[in-house]
């Protein structure tokens, strides 16, 4: 559907890379000495039981942190200090725990806002509505057509997001996430509060953007089934820390990870 | 043909090109025809990535054409099944003419249908290749490919998803196209191809349709080019359908009323047929597109009726009281003004008002604006339903078929229209009614026997071309229409005698929003008793205004509010019953309502959606006992399956409640 916008790195080599962060707020060390890198084209997944700071560490890939320890490096390139919106320019797309949309928006505006970095016309053109902005936008349009007839959402096309039921907004929200076409992905529990037809559906619609658009995704999810089937590595936090990493098998296996899950005593 | 044309391109002083559409006896004669009499008129629509794209009869010839030549690449010939499973998709349905044309014979599935009910059909219809939509039915064709022996290629129309599989099996829709393209740069195949179609004729085969069947496995109907081709321009002719028309496809491919207007009629008369972007998106694409022409079961306006009824619970008291006022306006004069009877023209006036304020904007959502046909079939509608439709000016005529028949047995001719007849005999249809009150009739629809059952072809069909059609009815003496009562097996005797129609009862109980569903018992038993499935959507709004909270479709349907309200529906037509001569004695005494909604994935329903009676009374064997053992409740324990396959389990006590029944008179309702 499109080429890939960085072609300096190639499928399996790393995108992201993050190397021993620490992040803390006052007392509270959310992130202690964490290194892990997420490879182009694979599916990664951050799991821990609550407050393992998992968040924390989406956080911190897409800029709304800063790690006072740490270094990362994203495309090649060392970043210290960054904003969200220069992580959304620089190509990283992330959805929401709690569905984070325009509700008053029909669900197309709503994926069209996912092209808003793309549009390069100025205000006066965009509100002239003819020559070159007209153009751009049925550009723009098609490609969100495309998205919308991916995750089969044109029945609600026209229909403001704010009626629709939960894992129909949850899935507008990966649309807009899709539309910036980003090189990674970032989903926060992208199967919480769904019922297990929803998380059938969404869980095939996120192994058809990794196969079908070539989308590097990290997401984070407390359902261990779907962590299990859907990635192809998995990074365990707990405490801030990380306790392993690896394939599903190996990390289904570990017992420090099987201690954390079940609470042994610290 | 001239050498220099490679592509077999069908030229216009070709042997098939003069043919006139009277030879045209097979549907890849006929698309040869209308490319050439009509090639640049739209033929088919399909709205994709929000935009409708259209085809020409000229573009839909080479699209069949090189489909075919692909097909007959990877090995379909003569005498071959092919599979057809998916939604309505402009492909699926050339994938139908693509195998004529090759003189294969296409077998349409239902796209819902589970693994294990396809395999059936699969196997018992020896398919050897198959068209799918996507990777769903890809999916469930892959799950019992190892049960069909005999199944090739599978060739799917949307590629999404279908990277890792098996790349020597599976082959996308274009790419065949290609190996077509290919295969017709030879002269030599291009002529074998166009020889192919010129050898069909009007006696071969054309489909096998497979009926879900009330009762037992799924017969395989099969069907000549004549008789599907018949068939559908007697129905052109006798409601003057032309090229103007406009469709929408939107029925299961595998049910005969689909094929006959989605494709046979659009053949015949050369109109255009236009492929909805998505199932939920049917009505808006309707509205988009404005039919002329237009077919549906019962189900379907009932639900629109439904969904409009809720909403204008909904809606502020002004709109409301606008809207009932107009309605009932609409129910005392909309019918006669639309049969062109004399009426007042003060009532004109009003009507006029009203259009313009409510039904000209209902009409509108529903998508009907400019319809000027509508059929309704498949089972019996509510005659209220029947009338509302047609009091807001909408001409919704009945009409009386089988998969048996063609479709076309009887209809409505305009102008000569009851909500409780189906018409009379179609344009070259007899009937005749056999001594046990079942409708029999001869066409040149008739079919040509089930597929591989020739006893059951000998049961239904008589030597000398009669078909048993399995309903009880008869011709009403007064309108010369024919009557449908019930299944001929159906009707039944209450233990005194008393008629029992249950199909009637429960049509009457299905008028009811808030009612979905209704099994009706009583023969050979001393009373009636019904069991009854509550509308979620209907029910679920009355809850919110009258504040019953539920946390569940079971909690809902077992709340004792609910239960007074469906009572209240259940003496209604207990007293409209009681005004009907021989079916007042059968009135209901006792009635109860079931912790889950009936499902053709339990097995409840048919595919397309009728009770199963039977199959429901073993199910439900302790409910039944205690309708008539005179308990105030009962438990059930029953298996559930999910829409993907995986089965639970629901274990509910429901309540019976008996209801007033209206007394009549000893000597009414008994059987003479």
């Amino acid at each position: 559907m499109r080429a890939p916008t960085d072609s300096k790195i190639a499928a399996g080599d790393v995108l992201l890379a993050i190397e021993n962060v620490s992040l803390s707020f006052g007392g509270v060390r959310a992130i202690r000495d964490v290194s892990f890198d997420i490879r182009k084209g694979e599916i990664r997944a951050i799991i821990g039981p609550n407050g393992a700071g998992k968040t924390s560490m989406l956080n911190v890939i897409n800029g709304f942190y800063t790690p006072q320890k740490g270094r990362i490096t994203f495309k090649g390139k060392t970043r210290n200090k960054m904003r969200p919106h220069d992580a959304a320019a620089g190509g990283i797309a992330r959805t929401f725990q709690n569905v984070a949309l325009f509700r008053g928006m029909t669900a197309l505006d709503n994926i069209m806002a996912g092209r808003t970095l793309r549009m390069r016309r100025g205000l006066i053109w965009q509100l002239l509505r003819f020559g070159p902005a007209m153009e751009e936008e049925v550009e723009h349009r098609r490609f969100v057509e495309e998205i919308i007839d991916f995750l089969h959402i044109p029945h609600i096309r026209k229909v403001q997001v704010g009626r629709l039921p939960y894992g129909l907004q949850k899935r507008v929200e990966l649309g807009r996430a899709l539309a910036m076409e980003p090189d990674l992905l970032l989903l926060d529990e992208p199967m919480a509060g769904m019922n297990l037809e929803e998380k059938e559906d969404m869980s095939r619609f996120i192994l058809d953007v990794n196969q079908h658009f070539g989308t590097t995704i990290a997401l984070i999810e407390h359902d261990m089934g779907v962590v299990m089937d859907l990635s192809d590595r998995v990074v365990v936090l707990d405490y801030g820390v990380k306790i392993a990493d690896g394939t599903p098998a190996e990390v289904k296996s570990n017992q420090d990870v099987i201690d954390a899950y079940l609470g042994v005593a610290h | 043909m001239k050498a220099r044309s490679t592509r077999g391109k069908i030229r216009e002083d070709s042997a098939v090109a003069k043919h006139a559409p009277a030879e045209a006896d097979t549907f890849p004669k006929l698309l040869i025809h209308n490319a050439r009499v009509r090639g640049d008129r739209v033929a088919m629509r399909h709205k994709d990535l929000g935009i409708w794209q259209s085809w020409t009869w000229r573009q839909v010839l080479d699209e069949v054409q090189t489909f075919s030549a692909g097909l007959a690449e990877l090995g379909l010939k003569r005498g071959d099944k092919l599979a057809i499973i998916g939604q309505n998709k402009p492909r699926l349905y050339w994938a139908m003419c693509a195998a004529q044309a090759l003189g294969a014979i296409p077998v349409p599935l239902y796209a819902d249908s589970v693994a294990d009910e396809m395999a059936y059909v699969l196997d018992h219809a020896e398919i050897t290749l198959a068209v799918a939509e996507n990777q769903e039915q890809v999916d469930k064709l892959i799950s019992v490919s190892d049960r069909l022996p005999k199944l090739g290629h599978i060739v799917y129309d949307e590629p999404r998803g279908m990277r890792e599989y098996d790349p020597k099996r599976l082959i996308w829709i274009d790419d065949v196209q290609k190996l077509g393209r290919k295969r017709l740069e030879h002269l030599t195949e291009s002529k074998a191809w166009m020889d192919g179609v010129i050898a069909g004729q009007g006696s071969d085969l054309a489909i096998i349709l497979y009926t879900s069947g009330t009762t037992g496995r799924p017969k395989g109907v099969m069907l000549s080019h004549t008789n599907v081709l018949v068939s559908a321009r007697n129905g052109n002719l006798f409601d003057h359908l032309g090229e103007d028309e406009e469709i929408i496809a939107y029925l299961p491919l595998a049910w005969v009323g689909d094929h006959i207007f989605s494709y046979a009629q659009s053949y015949a008369a050369g109109y255009c047929v236009s492929c909805p972007e998505a199932p939920e998106t049917v009505v808006e694409d309707r509205r988009e597109i404005g039919t002329t022409y237009a077919f549906a079961p019962p189900r379907i306006y009932e639900n629109l009726l439904t969904l409009t009824m809720v909403r204008m619970e909904d809606a502020g008291p002004l709109k409301r009281r606008v809207f009932h006022y107009f309605i009932n306006f609409a129910r005392r004069w909309g019918e006669k003004i639309l049969n062109r009877e004399r009426v007042p023209l003060y009532a004109r006036l009003i009507y006029k008002i009203g259009d313009v304020l409510v039904y000209g904007p209902l009409k509108n959502r529903f998508g009907l604006s400019r319809i000027r046909i509508a059929y309704t079939a498949g089972e019996a509608i509510g005659p209220e339903i029947f009338r509302f439709y047609r009091s807001l000016g909408i001409n919704l005529k009945q009409l009386y078929g089988s998969t048996e028949a063609s479709v076309y047995i009887t209809a409505q001719p305009d102008g000569e229209i009851y909500a409780d007849t189906v018409g009379k005999p179609n344009l070259d249809v007899d009937i005749r009614i056999a001594d046990n009150g079942e409708v029999m009739f001869k066409s040149p629809g008739v079919f040509q026997g089930y597929y591989k059952d020739p006893e059951r072809t000998g049961e239904t069909k008589t030597p000398d071309g009669w078909v048993h059609t399995g309903d009880a009815g008869f011709i009403d003496a007064k309108t010369g229409h024919l009557k449908i009562i019930d299944r001929a097996k159906d009707v039944g005797k209450l233990s005194d005698g008393t008629l029992f129609a249950p199909k009637y009862i429960e049509n009457k109980l299905k008028f009811y929003p808030n009612i979905r569903e209704a099994v009706a018992y009583g023969d050979k038993r001393d009373f009636v008793c019904v069991m009854l499935n509550i509308d979620l959507v209907a029910v679920g709004s009355w809850a919110e205004r009258n504040n019953v909270i539920y946390g569940s479709y079971q909690e809902l349907a077992g709340h004792p509010l609910v239960y007074d309200m469906i009572a209240k529906h259940v003496e209604e037509v207990n007293r409209s019953l009681a005004g009907e001569g021989p079916m007042a004695g059968a009135q209901i005494r006792r009635f109860l309502i079931l912790p889950k909604e009936l499902e053709a994935d339990d097995g409840e329903l048919t595919r397309t959606q009728k009770v199963r009676r039977g199959f429901i009374a073993e199910r439900y064997q302790p409910l039944v006992t205690a309708l008539y053992d005179g308990s105030k409740e009962a438990d059930i324990s029953t298996e559930v399956t999910f829409e993907d396959g995986r089965k639970g389990k629901i274990e509910a006590r429901v309540a019976i409640r008996d209801v007033q029944t209206v007394p009549v008179p000893a000597a009414m309702g008994k059987a003479a």
